[in-house]
């Protein structure tokens, strides 16, 4: 048992936040998210000469060799800043797609340049009636002689206007689950940006009959695929820790300072419980983070899942409750975008909604109840 | 970052657990399962002396008072075992009260003639901190010690006192210096429950059981060698024993435990035909509490591992407290669910063949104590505020 990290895991998150502190403060970042892209190319460079979009990359493709602990802290970090640019969706989860399902041809192809920041790409797989679970998967993938053929539509997919490649999981007629490459210029696909509450870039994808050259399909299958997903739950989890740690924070220092009834507000008992629990709701939350880090590449799949939900769920309600409880203590301030406060609590509110709602991860821990007696 | 006990800590569970199914005897175990604690106090000494046998008898002690000197981890590991194996708790009084204090601030004549029959169980100890009109606010305290030469002469009242009515010695804080501000004028006093002048009464709880009582003491006198530490610093002592060894609060084996007890009842239930806990809404309510409990049990890991790193063991466990204490309620709630109408019968003229359910309605009143007790949650919470959050009243 040892819950403290070494020095390579310490030295990525330092090195995460010292670069997030000079170049991304709240006026700074606020910028970016008036600006007409919603994203810094700038900052994104700089992530990349840090080699953090080379952090999921395996060492014999040049990437630095992290842990799940490692991206775990560097997700932390970029939660506390609310980044606004494709970590998540490019360098983690687009690029573990590629390394876990793709062949060794398309590794070749695409890691290095999702690692040096040229290419974005994106795992288009959230569905109008599906999400999280890869078995609920409805977009078509149909053989076409040379390639493939695919039909559907992808709902909400992160940074999905801004990408260079769309990895789309689709259902094949034996009822199996892949996931193909295609451009967001080739024929048949439709793209309709969209503004996220939280101040992203995202895109409903129409699939209209779009040819997909039998290279561009990944060999990797479902069950791969459930995996990277699962992953990335882990990872956003991560990232929400950091919004959580900062939200808490914010209140208490406002708390501190915030003068009523000729003493600081934090001084009375009936508030002073309230941060007591959203302290307990956040150090929870922590715990069931470090959890799932810790199986979240478990071959177990059960295990694993359980684990990824039940820290979703946890997680979720945490967000919840600690950012309804940040706003309130926060007075009319916390009704403002003027503090960080209430840009952290709509991050934690798409928290609360992406790769599968609190609800969706209760109903799959909640499955596994009855059967481990 | 690794969340695993090591090889050498699971080889110690194992023998923990191999020992307690080999010794724990079975009326005992029994007895615990089915809520019976008609025959805690022998249940209690003999669990002590097998422990003791093995020289397992004071898990938290240092080798030099005759304990086992494991870390926190193994404490953790071995309470979490016999919880989970039903096995009785070591009485608390002795074992985790009053004898850290003997041992940091005891004479070593108090330590030698006390500790030894501590962990031997020939003393049962219990203890004298609340009164009537001092709960929370304990320093407020006005059971009086009177110096006459060479011996302290007692007069006041002791409540909220658990299972005094076993007691061979009671430690108490008394009012030594009624002049002095209130935390500056406390004596730490170890009592003879056997001196003239005590009267031990049963407080009858809201489940019918006797476990706490009040204590009088009228004109007792006691040796003034039966003081710990300085006159009128006991306050400090008092501090530092409730402060001490809390790592363990938490009591994640014992809601294991009634997890485990929880979902056999729901799935021996059946409503509506089919069985409880396959209803999406129950087996939602038990998922909530599994999952809190898995989160408790990670954080409780986490303090022990910052205990053990030596940095301060302090404020973290109120979280343990609080958190631990709600998920115990909670489960004990959903007993009561499980259970629906069988839970409202509390005798009849056949045996009720189910202890489960027979024992869910008293154990979830009795229960309500968690988060009173021990310094209550709300105080709990003003800890948290106070010494994590550096907010100040």
């Amino acid at each position: 048992m040892d819950f403290s990290f070494n020095d390579e895991q310490q030295m990525l998150q330092d090195t995460t936040r010292r670069f997030l502190a000079s170049e991304y403060g709240f006026e700074k970042r606020a910028s970016v998210l008036q600006s007409d892209a919603g994203w810094s190319k700038a900052v994104w460079n700089g992530l990349a000469e840090l080699g953090l979009l080379a952090i999921e990359l395996p060492e014999e493709h040049g990437g630095i060799g992290a842990d799940p602990v490692a991206v775990m802290l560097v997700m932390q970090a970029v939660g506390e800043r609310l980044l606004l640019e494709p970590l998540l969706s490019s360098a983690i989860v687009a690029t573990r797609v590629i390394r876990e399902l793709g062949s060794d041809e398309q590794r070749v192809r695409w890691l290095p340049v999702l690692a040096d920041g040229s290419t974005i790409a994106v795992l288009a797989h959230d569905e109008p009636g599906a999400t999280i679970r890869v078995e609920n998967i409805v977009t078509t993938a149909t053989p076409d002689g040379h390639g493939w053929r695919l039909s559907g539509c992808k709902s909400v997919v992160y940074h999905a206007a801004i990408a260079d490649l769309l990895l789309v999981s689709a259902r094949i007629e034996d009822g199996s689950v892949g996931v193909f490459a295609v451009t967001p210029d080739a024929v048949g696909v439709s793209l309709d940006a969209l503004l996220t509450i939280d101040g992203q870039r995202a895109a409903d994808i129409t699939l209209d009959n779009v040819g997909v050259d039998a290279s561009d399909r990944l060999p990797g299958d479902g069950g791969q695929l459930q995996a990277v997903v699962d992953y990335a739950v882990a990872m956003f989890s991560a990232e929400a820790l950091g919004s959580l740690q900062r939200i808490l924070e914010a209140t208490i220092e406002y708390s501190r300072s915030r003068v009523q009834f000729g003493a600081p507000i934090g001084s009375f008992q009936a508030l002073q419980h309230r941060m007591a629990d959203m302290l307990m709701q956040v150090e929870q939350a922590r715990s069931m983070i470090y959890r799932a880090i810790a199986r979240c590449t478990d071959e177990d799949t059960r295990e694993r899942r359980k684990a990824i939900s039940a820290a979703k769920v946890i997680v979720g309600q945490a967000a919840r409750h600690v950012s309804q409880e940040a706003i309130q203590l926060h007075g009319g301030m916390g009704m403002t975008d003027e503090l960080d406060v209430s840009h952290h609590a709509k991050r934690l509110l798409a928290y609360e909604l992406r790769f599968g709602t609190t609800d969706e991860h209760h109903a799959i821990y909640r499955n596994t109840v009855a059967s481990h007696t | 970052m690794d969340l695993n006990f090591n090889p050498r800590e699971l080889a110690f569970r194992d023998e923990v657990r191999v020992f307690l199914c080999d010794r724990l005897p079975d009326d005992i175990r029994e007895r615990l399962r089915a809520g019976d604690h008609s025959a805690i106090d022998q249940d209690i000494t003999r669990w002590q002396k097998i422990l003791h046998e093995k020289g397992w008898g004071a898990p938290a002690w240092p080798l030099e008072f005759g304990g086992t000197g494991w870390s926190k981890t193994q404490q953790y590991i071995f309470e979490t075992a016999c919880a989970l194996a039903d096995a009785p708790t070591q009485l608390p009084f002795g074992l985790k009260m009053v004898a850290p204090v003997l041992m940091r601030f005891g004479s070593p004549e108090q330590q030698q003639r006390f500790l030894p029959r501590i962990i031997d169980a020939s003393d049962w100890w219990c203890q004298g901190y609340s009164e009537p009109g001092s709960g929370s606010d304990l320093a407020s305290l006005r059971m009086r010690a009177e110096r006459d030469g060479d011996v302290y002469v007692l007069n006041g009242q002791k409540a909220w006192n658990t299972l005094g009515q076993f007691a061979d010695w009671i430690f108490c804080l008394v009012r030594t210096d009624p002049i002095a501000k209130p935390q500056r004028g406390i004596s730490f006093v170890l009592v003879d429950m056997k001196s003239p002048g005590i009267t031990v009464r049963p407080t009858r709880l809201l489940d019918s059981s006797h476990e706490v009582n009040e204590i009088w003491f009228d004109d007792v006198r006691i040796p003034v060698a039966n003081r710990v530490g300085a006159e009128n610093e006991g306050w400090t002592y008092a501090k530092f024993l409730l402060g001490h060894e809390r790592t363990n609060i938490a009591g994640v084996g014992a809601s294991q435990r009634e997890l485990k007890r929880l979902k056999k009842m729901a799935t021996r239930c059946i409503r509506d035909g089919k069985p409880l806990i396959e209803d999406d809404v129950f087996a939602s309510r038990i998922a909530q509490v599994e999952m809190e409990l898995t989160a408790l049990e990670v954080t409780n890991l986490r303090v022990i591992f910052d205990a053990e790193k030596n940095h301060a063991p302090g404020p973290e466990a109120s979280i343990l407290k609080v958190r631990g204490t709600e998920i115990m309620q909670r489960l004990t709630e959903l007993q009561v669910e499980a259970s629906g109408l069988h839970a409202l019968v509390v005798s009849s003229r056949k045996s009720q063949a189910d202890t489960d359910m027979a024992r869910a309605a008293p154990t979830y009143l009795n229960q309500r104590k968690l988060s009173i007790y021990g310094g209550s949650n709300e105080i709990q919470r003003n800890i948290i505020a106070h010494m994590i959050l550096n907010l100040r009243g």
